[in-house]
């Protein structure tokens, strides 16, 4: 968890990622965001994010980024 | 038949009455029935088009499916055998040979699309092609476009692929899925409606609902006072102005650009209320396709509000698979590497051209829509990247930002800036457009606003007069229906002054409206497409 916060915070250093959970809803995240997230987020724990859980429940927060992690790593 | 037809409305009128008289478990069926003779009445050979692309995406759907499970119940059984590697590999292939019965209905159905659609833009391009070079000239073809083919096309295929990665089950009725494919209301001009959304109602019974089919029969009416009212009386100096862009520049471009931006909105919103209004009398929820666009303040903003289901189909099955394909992904890490924080920014705007260049070849085989589509995206792209430059505006303006003063100039600039995009729509060709909208800027003479010019365009003061009273009354419905639809506000509180209303709506469409021999108007400029 704590290196998926440190990519989070690479991105938009002001936004407390532990307690925001509308980083979706609120465009806080934009689509270069969420490509540089799954790009990250496959170097670091090689895990492919397809296209189809590229969704706001998915993306909203970091606690749900993680668990769509864990659940693709668990295959 | 277009929806603003005597036919049409004859039609709508026996299926109405029919759909509840006969016992309701019948009723999918008749809709059914209803919409391939809505569809037969454009051309039989049009059924075979259609045809094919329900049968070929049912089948696809069912076998993708049928492989899910098998594979998912082999996993089961022999999951604990395989290590994590191992479990991995064996997603990533089955999920493969699924994608490979996708890939192959969507080579059909893009492959008749293109064929029907594309093959006499790429001929006439080739031609000019060898013509430069001295060669010789193919033979055009005599393609006649199935009606409605953009939008039954991407409606199956965006079904076919939310069934390949299990966002909706597959329909195991064929009769089922033909309904979900040819629902009349929504065949010819969209919404492009996902099969999550439109199954739950559309097979559903429905009892009759007064307060539903009334409300249905009030959108009907506002979206053909929209396109009888304002649309198509506007069309008319729009011709004029069109046709001879020699005369009609400078000022005349402006009024172009303005007059465009309000016929098409009257035309396609108008379009759209009349499908939810018809599916709401039938008792079917069709997704909403505009949430007040004009009102947007900058372009994203605006596609995300105007025609929302083709943005949302281009996001879901082209933007995202395409921005984390494994090619655009290591296209983002070589370019992050090489060019620092901008870098990181190039995969996702090469995915956005690719993007609006498919939206711009989706409304028309034309170098006008290409353009129109390469031009959003650049517009789009320039205002990301001017991001730093707007935050270190407001950190000096910080009063500016979110006052009312300000958000109308961001709200203008859009409009205007979509609008003068928009008339590549309108104008013959790509040169053409652009020296028109240079003429603004070379030959601008504001006289011609007040010496009489514009009652020369084919239409009477009192036309103008009545489209601008429509168009007004458009803009105050939009002002006062932020948060509810003024309709529905109305029914609530003065049922009385809404039935009011919509009796004022019809006596203004039967002496206002514009419409030829046999009551029959122009038709809905999105057909075409």
């Amino acid at each position: 968890m704590e290196d998926l916060l440190s990519i989070l915070r690479e991105l938009h250093p002001d936004i407390d990622f532990e307690t925001c959970t509308t980083l979706i809803d609120d465009q806080i995240l934009d689509s270069i965001d969420i490509v540089t997230l799954v790009a990250e987020i496959g170097s670091t724990f090689d895990v492919e994010v397809p296209a189809e859980e590229l969704t706001p429940e998915n993306f909203n927060s970091a606690k749900s980024l993680w668990e769509m992690i864990q659940r693709l790593d668990e295959a | 038949m277009s929806f603003a037809s005597t036919q049409f409305l004859a039609f709508l009128a026996a299926l109405f009455l029919l759909y509840y008289a006969i016992p309701r478990r019948h009723q999918w069926k008749l809709l059914l029935a209803g919409s391939l003779f809505f569809y037969w009445f454009a051309g039989w050979w049009c059924l075979i088009y259609i045809g094919v692309t329900a049968l070929t995406t049912y089948a696809a759907a069912r076998k993708v499916e049928d492989m899910a499970q098998a594979q998912d119940a082999w996993f089961q059984v022999h999951r604990p055998e395989l290590s994590k590697e191992e479990r991995k590999d064996w997603k990533a292939r089955a999920k493969s040979a699924r994608f490979r019965w996708v890939l192959a209905c969507l080579l059909v159905n893009f492959g008749i699309l293109a064929v029907v659609k594309y093959t006499n833009f790429v001929v006439g391009n080739l031609n000019a092609a060898l013509s430069a070079f001295g060669g010789g000239q193919l033979p055009g073809f005599s393609i006649v476009l199935p009606m409605g083919i953009s939008f039954y096309t991407f409606q199956s295929m965006g079904y076919l692929f939310d069934v390949y990665r299990k966002k909706c089950p597959a329909e195991r009725n064929l009769g089922k899925f033909a309904l979900f494919v040819t629902f009349f209301p929504q065949l010819i001009q969209g919404p492009i409606s996902r099969f999550g959304d439109l199954s739950a109602t559309l097979y559903a019974e429905h009892s009759w609902n007064t307060r539903q089919i009334a409300m249905g029969v009030e959108r009907v009416i506002w979206g053909l006072a929209k396109k009888l009212i304002i649309a198509d009386r506007l069309a008319i100096p729009l011709r004029a102005l069109v046709a001879d862009p020699d005369r009609y520049q400078g000022v005349y471009v402006l009024a172009v650009i303005f007059l465009y931006a309000i016929q098409l909105y009257a035309d396609f919103t108008g379009g759209i209320d009349i499908t939810i209004g018809v599916a709401q009398m039938l008792g079917v929820k069709v997704a909403e396709n505009f949430q007040r666009p004009f009102f947007s303040k900058n372009v994203a903003e605006y596609w995300r509000r105007w025609h929302i289901t083709m943005g949302t189909w281009f996001r879901d099955y082209l933007f995202y698979p395409m921005s984390v394909s494994k090619p655009i992904l290591d296209l983002h890490q070589k370019c992050r590497n090489r060019f620092g924080p901008f870098g990181k920014r190039i995969s996702v705007h090469v995915c956005s051209l690719i993007l609006w260049f498919a939206t711009g070849i989706w409304h028309g085989a034309s170098w006008n829509f290409i353009v129109w589509g390469m031009l959003n995206g650049v517009v789009i792209i320039i205002s990301e990247e001017c991001e730093p430059l707007y935050t270190r505006f407001h950190a000096r303006f910080p009063r500016l930002k979110g006052s009312r003063g300000w958000d109308l100039v961001q709200v203008l600039r859009t409009f205007w800036l979509m609008g003068a995009i928009r008339v590549l729509d309108v104008y013959r060709d790509v040169p053409l457009t652009f020296r028109q909208l240079g003429s603004v800027v070379a030959g601008f003479r504001p006289q011609v606003l007040w010496d009489g010019s514009f009652l020369e365009l084919g239409i009477s003061l009192g036309d103008w007069l009545v489209a601008a009273v429509g168009a007004l009354s458009l803009l105050a419905c939009s002002l006062l229906g932020r948060r509810e639809p003024v309709r529905e506000r109305l029914l609530r509180h003065s049922p009385h002054l809404a039935w009011g209303g919509c009796l004022l709506l019809i006596l203004c469409i039967l002496i206002f409206g514009v419409y030829g021999i046999g009551f029959d108007a122009s038709q809905f400029i999105y057909n075409q497409f």
